[in-house]
C-alpha cells in the first residue's frame, strides 16, 4: 500500500486538471456580454466533429493486424450504424450492437 | 426523427407550458441510455480500483470529484504504480484535453443557465455532452424547464456513475454474468448520435473532418498521443470551412 497521503494528492491532482479543462473555455469567454462570432460558429459546427472524434477515441486500441483483425468492434459498429439509420430508437442499436459484440468476443472470436 | 431516450412522438413536450413532472420525466428519459453503460462501467472501475488495493471511499470519492470515466481507469494504474503528481497532471491532461472541445460547443448553450452552471460545467462529461449537445429540438424551449433539464440530466448521470463504482468496490468480482464487452454501450451511444446527426445536411462536412483527422492522427502517433494534434487539426479544419451555410 502506498502512503495515503500521496495517493489523496494524486486524486486531487487528477481532479482539479480535469475541473480546470472543464472550465477553461467557460473562464476565457466570461467577460464577454455575447459569445464571439467564432466561437458561437464553433459551437454550432464542433458538435459534429466531436462525435466523430469521440467514436475514434473509443476505438483507438483497435488492432487490425492480430486476430481477430477488429472484427467484433467492427461488425457491432455497422450494426448499430444500420440498426439506427433504419429504426432511429436509440436504446434498441444500443442494446442490440451491445449484445452482438459480447457475443462475438465471447463466444465467436475467441 | 428520435432522438436518445425520447419517446416516438415528444410533441407534448414543445407546449407553452410544461408540468414540472414531464421535465423531470423527460430527462430521465434523456439519461437513460447513459444509466446501463455508467453504472456496469462505474461497477468495473469499482473493481479495479479494489483489486489496486484502494476500497469504497476511493472509489466514491474518485467518482463524485473527478467524475470522468477512462481517466479514473488510467488512475487506477497510476495510484497502484505510485505515480508522480507531475506524470498526474500530464496524463490527466492528455487523456482529457477532449473536455475543452465540449466547453467550447456549451458556451452559448450554458450560457444563461443560471445557479446550476458551475455544476453543468464540472459534470461536463462525454456522454452527458453527447446527450446535451446535439439537437435543440430535444431541449425544452422554456428557460427555467430547459435548466432543470441540463441539471438534471447532468446530475442522474452522474449518480448512475458514483452507484456503479460503489457497487462495484463493494460486490467486488461477483456479476451474474460474464459481462467482458459491455463497455461497448457507450462506444454504440455515441455512433447513435453521429448517426442521428447525419440527418443534419450542414453538419456531414464536420463529420467526415472530424472522423477523416482522427483516423490519420491515430495512425501517425498512436492511441496514446494522438488526442491533441487531433483536436488541433479539427480547430484548424472547421474553421476553414466556415462561411459555407450552416443550418
Amino acid at each position: 500500500m502506498i502512503n495515503p497521503i500521496h495517493a489523496i494528492l494524486t486524486v486531487a491532482v487528477s481532479a482539479a486538471v480535469t475541473i480546470l479543462l472543464r472550465f477553461l473555455p467557460f473562464l476565457v469567454f466570461r467577460g464577454h456580454r455575447k459569445t464571439p462570432a467564432v466561437v458561437s460558429y464553433f459551437g454550432k459546427v464542433l458538435p459534429y466533429a466531436t462525435m466523430a472524434m469521440l467514436v475514434v477515441f473509443c476505438l483507438k486500441d483497435l488492432n487490425l493486424l492480430p486476430f481477430p483483425h477488429g472484427l467484433p468492434e467492427l461488425i457491432s459498429c455497422g450494426v448499430v450504424v444500420l440498426l439506427h439509420a433504419w429504426r432511429h430508437n436509440t436504446l434498441l442499436s444500443m442494446i442490440l450492437g451491445t449484445a452482438c459484440y459480447m457475443i462475438l468476443i465471447q463466444s465467436v472470436f475467441v | 426523427m428520435i432522438f436518445p431516450g425520447c419517446p416516438p412522438r415528444p410533441l407534448h413536450f414543445r407546449s407553452i407550458q410544461v408540468k414540472k413532472q414531464n421535465v423531470l420525466l423527460r430527462s430521465f428519459q434523456t439519461s437513460l441510455p447513459v444509466m446501463a453503460g455508467y453504472v456496469v462501467l462505474g461497477m468495473g472501475f469499482g473493481m479495479v480500483l479494489r483489486v489496486k488495493g484502494f476500497g469504497l471511499p476511493w472509489a466514491f470519492a474518485m467518482s463524485l470529484f473527478i467524475y470522468a470515466g477512462s481517466m479514473q481507469f488510467v488512475l487506477a494504474n497510476l495510484l497502484a504504480g505510485g505515480a508522480s503528481l507531475l506524470a498526474t497532471a500530464a496524463t490527466t491532461l492528455l487523456v482529457n484535453a477532449r473536455h475543452l472541445f465540449y466547453g467550447i460547443s456549451m458556451i452559448d448553450r450554458y450560457r444563461e443557465s443560471g445557479k446550476a452552471k458551475p455544476y453543468l460545467i464540472f459534470a461536463l462529461t462525454d456522454e452527458t455532452y453527447s446527450l446535451l449537445s446535439t439537437d435543440p429540438r430535444l431541449i425544452p424551449t422554456d428557460p427555467a424547464d430547459r435548466n432543470r433539464f441540463y441539471f438534471l440530466v447532468s446530475a442522474m448521470n452522474h449518480a448512475y456513475w458514483i452507484l456503479g463504482s460503489v457497487l462495484g468496490s463493494v460486490l467486488g468480482g461477483i456479476l451474474p454474468f460474464d459481462s467482458t464487452g459491455i463497455d461497448f454501450s457507450l462506444t454504440a451511444l455515441f455512433i447513435t448520435i453521429v448517426v442521428d446527426q447525419w440527418q443534419h445536411k450542414s453538419g456531414r462536412l464536420p463529420a467526415v473532418l472530424g472522423f477523416a483527422i482522427s483516423i490519420a492522427c491515430l495512425a501517425v502517433f498512436g492511441p496514446d498521443r494522438f488526442l491533441i494534434p487531433a483536436m488541433l487539426l479539427i480547430l484548424a479544419a472547421v474553421y476553414g470551412i466556415r462561411g459555407r451555410e450552416m443550418a
